[in-house]
């Protein structure tokens, strides 16, 4: 028998409950490599960024934490640059500032979409693109969009840059390849060529959830009007965002069709779903199964339009 | 000034400038010098038993001034409960909370010690290191599971879980179920929520050694309940116990008991010589405070052939939680409430209470009334389906008529009074719902979306809701000596308007502007008796008072000013603060000269025919309760796919006799919408099998936002009733009660296409899916 | 014995005047706002980032108080609701549109609601209701059922447009 937050049985502390986290002292970096000597020095430490996820746990007490390095005065972490093809993401970049980015938004339109998901006005204005990342929560638009725009994660050490590729980087349920003493730095990738179709969606109860399934999709057509090439990924049915090279394999070389659509949707929910208290793993495959195929209409109706919204 | 300037009118509320600028002054804003704050060990276990508590490390912190056990409580509190609110025969054990666990726990989040320390901070990170040596016991955790042989017991003593029984009902049930041309018969589940007010539970407390006397803060909605509870634990006098209560952040019938904290907290105050606070945080609110709606009915319809009701049976299980606060109130309304606008000619319901390892269960907006709504609505929809009429044709046909009012439902109402409707035109209002929602071209609406792939659904919810309960509530009015009129009542407000509606009844009869009037309630110390905010009685009952007494207040000073001047009442009136000769300028005396006249001065004798009171008191006492009804009309579309249902048109009519403020009334009933749409469909408190809570926060637990709730068209009929001076009923709740009935209708009525049947709620984009997929799998078993 | 636990000295503008007060380092700026500054009008709903009842605003921006560290704070100008009225104390077109069209009940959530479509209106003052309502969808309103918040935005955002007031 368990107890609440899976308390085993017999002599424990009582349940405390609390929203108030427990003591750490506060330090405050102002270089990269000043956070990453922190980061390499002191014991049991975690890394701010925008607190939108960490804070919330801190508060419950689920994460105690004697050292806390606040990444937000790190100014070399902010900012989005985009060089030809090549996109590159500071990790402190703030959510809204990446939803609000037009020269991103033309370049890669699926970024935009999806980061209208992400949470609410408030939690935008504070949440980055690093600390979603480093999170890896199941459900996360932006792990979900690094995986799908084949994105490269740079981390930092006293020992210098290194960089994993996001198929690599989850390790296990909210547990991304950084290891100790490291900063995650950026997220970079090739923006796919003009006139490419897009589309992210997901299905959340409420606007801002973490959605119980999502769907991603990025299609370029040949000039014969077929998938010349297809990224899809799901989020929230695994342990990170799951690309679904199968999927694409499929795809690949076919006309867009409904029944393309469905044979593509079908494949993508044949696999393990993750299931929880409140999410059966049947309703989650066929939402999967539906958002695959949602998802890559619209991608598909868009690549035809030349990339503009269908 | 014409009679009614205030009343009935829009008027902007005297609450708003301060709550807009930010000071409210709400529990946790209160500060004390030597305030200490409070954090409470709780039960990790739904149920256990305990022997020993070791908080020796928590102790030895730094800034932790006490940990309190059972055992470390003032001699008065040992071997005691809270007070049972209201007793009932029925109930076979009568069992409530300890102020602090003594060496069983029967939920998860019972309390068994407190941290006393500097800061909040500090109290939680003791409060982590008491340790207790559990013995956990097995749970009951679902409450028709629990009544089975050989389930858990939700208290280790007892061989069952049966809290109480109750058995209801009127005319030959037998007789009508043979003679039926139709019975329909069904299970329905409406499952369990919260209320969840922005502002949680909290407690701050001073005690004054000398004569041993206490004031109370508490974010409550019933005061007087917390001082009695006070005096009854510590066995003091009245005067002792001043329980106030600040601003409040909402209550919606949680509030409306009195917790263990509100005990504990006072008599570590005592114990300490330190005025101690403790503010309920949202996870002890998930944990702790009060929950209702788990139910289970299982009921059958007999009909005659043109679709008439004849009569009603059926059992019914309520979930009570693991304790009874409230007794068996809950059940009781439900039982009562089933009946509706409806004509019953025979009904028996035989209803069973039973204990759980969960949060107790106690009146939540609606009380017992949207689970009785949603059974009796969904079974006139089986009504509908089983005898192929439209479902607003077999409500039609069985409504009771405006002309048969009072009518007798022949049933008794948890206030001991018949269910004697007063006042109402059920018909009139349905088909002004159904005119407003454009019910007649649904179904060539409903033809074109389906045609364009879009399901969407229309569902009605009719009910009639008891208000207005007494005992009583009282309010003094009073010209003080700088011209102002203060009201002090019992009740306290929780968002409601309190000030702005009770300042509207006395303006009016004084003829004075709102802006003059100071409006204070919820303070013991300023009324000594008082009941609570709650059954949607405060305007009837503190509204009736302040009218009543305004009136004597207006007589009283009439009769001052007419002594004075040496004419008659009749030639004077008032206006701007004073009592002035009709029809001439000048002769005239301020309510402030007026009030300072009766106050006298030192050492000389009052004029003749002057006394000491420009004031006046009431307590309205009603005779039984007022019935407010209403009807709902939902529109609604489902994406069959995903399971997600977009509510596209909510439609009200709402009849709750005289309206004192429309502004007013169509914001309870927009928000109390909201609460219902949380019902129907995203608001449900899961456990699992050990009875251990899995929604514990606003992440996991689903409060409507504004995306989901739609604007509701809100039509007002007005049948006032005879029962009060003031012609009201209640409205705080009718906004809830039948929504989930309508909203979970529109659904079903949406996925027609598939031959689905919704029974249970809230219903949510899962369990349409698998509904979805049910009805498919059962039709392909059907083909051949 | 655990040391106690870490202090820090911090200086920041609420409303436009200057505060230096004393936390520990765990403190959110909204328990330093309440506790250490004494400006209670900014409220905690639920501590864990979804109620939005404590949002302020920092440099201008809508954050959550209960997920923001006051440390964090050091140096900002910050403003709460009891900044929001105009200098001369009146309320803002706002506030007054919330008192107008009963934007609130209890006024528990109310704080927090203010600062979110202060800033949001500033940023788009032709928002329409479908915005705003998602705006709004990172508030709880357990009272008002959020449809008279809805008038009370639009219409503030009509009276600003026509006062040309911020």
């Amino acid at each position: 028998m368990e107890g609440a937050d899976g308390a085993p049985q017999g002599r424990q502390a009582g349940y405390a409950g609390g929203v108030k986290p427990a003591p750490f002292t506060y330090h405050r970096p102002e270089t990269l490599a000043e956070a990453a000597e922190m980061a390499a020095s002191l014991e049991n430490a975690r890394l701010l960024s925008g607190g939108q996820s960490l804070m919330p746990m801190m508060n419950l007490r689920y994460v105690a934490v004697d050292h806390l390095i606040d990444l937000n005065p790190v100014a070399e972490l902010a900012g989005i640059t985009i060089d030809g093809g090549r996109v590159s993401i500071g990790a402190m970049t703030r959510q809204r500032a990446v939803l609000e980015d037009e020269t991103l938004a033309r370049c890669c339109p699926v970024m935009r979409e999806a980061l209208g998901f992400v949470g609410h006005v408030q939690t935008r204005n504070r949440g980055t693109v690093g600390g979603s990342l480093a999170h890896l929560d199941p459900a996360a638009e932006l792990p979900g969009l690094a995986a799908l725009l084949d994105a490269g994660i740079t981390l930092r050490s006293r020992d210098g840059d290194r960089t994993v590729a996001m198929a690599d980087f989850p390790r296990g349920y909210m547990t991304p390849d950084i290891r100790e003493g490291e900063v995650l730095t950026s997220l970079a990738f090739n923006a796919w060529p003009d006139g490419h179709g897009w589309d992210f969606r997901e299905f959340a109860r409420r606007h801002g959830d973490f959605a119980m399934a999502g769907a991603a999709s990025l299609i370029l057509l040949d000039r014969d009007g077929r998938i010349a090439r297809a990224a899809v990924v799901l989020i929230g049915i695994d342990d990170g965002p799951v690309r679904l090279s199968d999927v694409e394999r499929m795809l690949t070389g076919e006309t867009p069709s409904d029944d393309l659509f469905r044979a593509a949707a079908a494949l993508a929910a044949d696999r393990p779903m993750a299931a929880d208290a409140l999410v059966t793993e049947t309703y989650r495959r066929h939402l999967a199964g539906v958002l695959a195929r949602r998802s890559l209409a619209v991608a598909c109706a868009r690549a035809a339009n030349g990339g503009g919204h269908a | 000034m014409s009679s009614t300037a205030f009343v009935g009118q829009r008027v902007k509320r005297l609450e708003d400038p301060d709550l807009l600028t930010g000071k409210g002054r709400f529990l946790d804003d209160l500060k004390l010098p030597g305030l200490l704050e409070a954090a409470f060990v709780r039960s990790p276990f739904a149920h256990a038993t305990f022997t020993r508590i070791d908080a020796e490390e928590a102790r030895a912190l730094p800034g932790v001034h006490a940990v309190l056990t059972a055992k470390d409580l003032p001699s008065e509190m040992q071997g005691r409960r809270i007070l049972l609110q209201v007793p009932h025969p029925q109930i076979t054990y009568a069992v409530t909370q300890e102020p602090l666990a003594t060496s069983e726990v029967c939920f998860v989040g019972e309390a068994v010690a407190v941290v006393i320390a500097d800061g909040r901070h500090i109290a939680e990170d003791a409060a982590e290191r008491v340790v207790v040596d559990w013995e956990p016991l097995p749970a009951a955790a679902h409450c028709e599971a629990a009544l089975k042989p050989g389930a858990p017991a939700t208290h280790a003593d007892r061989a069952d879980n049966i809290a109480g029984r109750l058995a209801l009902g009127f005319g030959d049930v037998d007789a009508v179920f043979r003679n039926a041309a139709h019975v329909v018969e069904e299970r329905y589940e409406p499952h369990r929520g919260t209320g969840h007010p922005m502002e949680c539970r909290g407690v701050v407390a001073v005690h004054d050694m000398a004569g041993d006397a206490f004031r109370i803060w508490t974010s409550t909605q019933t005061p007087h309940n917390t001082q009695r509870a006070v005096i009854d634990m510590f066995g003091l006098a009245e005067d002792r116990v001043r329980v106030i209560t600040p601003d409040v952040g909402g209550g919606f019938g949680p509030k409306n008991q009195v917790y263990p904290e509100e005990l504990v907290i006072p008599a570590a105050a005592r114990l300490l010589g330190r005025p101690v606070k403790w503010a309920e945080d949202r996870r002890e609110h998930f944990l702790t405070t009060t929950q209702e709606r788990d139910q289970i009915w299982d009921v059958a319809a007999a009909i005659d052939a043109d679709g008439r009701l004849l009569g009603v049976k059926g059992t019914l299980i309520h979930d009570a939680g693991a304790y009874l606060p409230w007794g068996i109130i809950m059940p009781y309304i439900s039982a009562t409430t089933l009946p509706g606008p409806y004509k019953l000619p025979a009904y028996r319901m035989a209803v069973t209470v039973a204990f759980t390892n969960l949060v107790p269960t106690t009146p939540l907006r609606g009380a017992g009334r949207p689970q009785a709504v949603f059974a009796m609505e969904r079974l006139m929809d089986a009504i509908a389906k089983a005898t192929g009429l439209d479902p607003a044709e077999v409500r039609r046909r069985n409504f009771i008529q405006a002309s048969e009012m009072p009518y007798d439902m022949g049933l008794t109402y948890r206030d001991g009074a018949p269910v004697m409707y007063d006042t109402g035109d059920y018909p009139e209002a349905q088909a002004q719902a159904l005119a407003k929602a454009g019910y007649d071209d649904f179904p060539a609406r409903q033809k074109a979306a389906l045609a364009e792939g879009r399901h969407i659904g229309i569902g009605i919810g009719n009910y009639v809701e008891g208000t207005g309960l007494g005992p009583f509530e009282g309010a003094t009015v009073r010209i003080l000596t700088n011209g102002r009129v203060a009201i002090y009542t019992g009740a306290a407000a929780a968002g409601q308007a309190h000030r702005t509606t009770l300042a509207q009844i006395c303006a009016d009869e004084l003829k004075v502007d709102i802006s003059d009037i100071d409006v204070v309630g919820g303070d013991t110390g300023l009324m000594p008796r008082g009941a609570g905010t709650y059954a949607s009685r405060i305007t009837v009952n503190a509204g009736s008072s302040v009218r009543t007494a305004s009136a004597e207040l207006r007589g009283k000073a009439l009769a001052l000013a007419a002594a004075k001047f040496d004419v008659k009442p009749e030639d004077l009136e008032l206006s701007h603060r004073a009592v002035r000769i009709k029809g001439e300028q000048g002769d005239s005396i301020t309510f402030a000269e007026l009030a300072r006249m009766t106050s006298g001065m030192p050492g000389y004798a009052l004029p003749k025919g002057v006394k000491p009171d420009l004031e006046a008191s009431g307590y309205f006492t009603p005779p039984q309760a007022t019935y407010s009804n209403g009807s709902h009309v939902a529109e609604v579309e489902v994406d069959p796919e995903t399971g997600r249902v977009t509510i596209l048109k909510y439609t009200v009519v709402h009849d709750c006799g005289t309206v004192i403020n429309p502004m007013l009334v169509d914001g309870q009933v927009q928000g109390g919408v909201a609460h219902g749409i949380g019902n129907a469909l995203l608001e449900r408190m899961v456990f699992d099998a050990d009875a251990n809570p899995l929604t514990t926060t606003f992440a996991d637990y689903l409060m409507p936002t504004a995306e989901i709730v739609p604007a509701c068209d809100i039509v007002h009929m007005e049948s006032p009733t005879p029962l009060n001076p003031l012609g009201a009923k209640g409205a705080g709740e009718g906004g809830t009660i039948p929504a989930p009935a309508a909203i979970v209708a529109a659904v079903e009525n949406a996925l027609s296409p598939f031959g689905l049947r919704i029974t249970d709620c809230p219903v949510t984009p899962q369990r349409i899916v698998e509904l979805i997929r049910a009805a498919e799998e059962m039709s392909e078993e059907d083909t051949p | 014995m655990p040391d106690a636990p870490p202090k820090r000295k911090i200086t920041l503008t609420v409303n436009g005047r200057e505060y230096t007060a004393e936390a520990e380092d765990r403190y959110s700026l909204a328990d330093f706002l309440r506790h250490a500054l004494g400006l209670t009008g900014t409220h905690l709903g639920c501590e864990h980032g979804v109620c939005g009842a404590c949002t302020v605003l920092v440099d201008g921006e809508a954050v959550r108080g209960c997920l923001m560290l006051a440390v964090q704070a050091e140096g900002c100008q910050v403003t709460t609701v009891e900044g929001l009225a105009n200098a001369d104390g009146s309320l803002s077109p706002l506030q007054q549109a919330f008192m107008d069209h009963h934007g609130l009940q209890c006024g528990f959530c109310t704080p927090g609601i203010l600062t979110t479509l202060t800033a949001y209106l500033r940023d788009r003052p032709n928002a329409d209701e479908a915005e705003l309502r998602e705006a709004l969808s990172g508030n709880i309103c357990r009272c008002t059922g959020y449809d008279t918040i809805v008038r009370a935005a639009l219409a503030a955002a009509g009276a600003m447009r026509e006062g040309g007031q911020p």
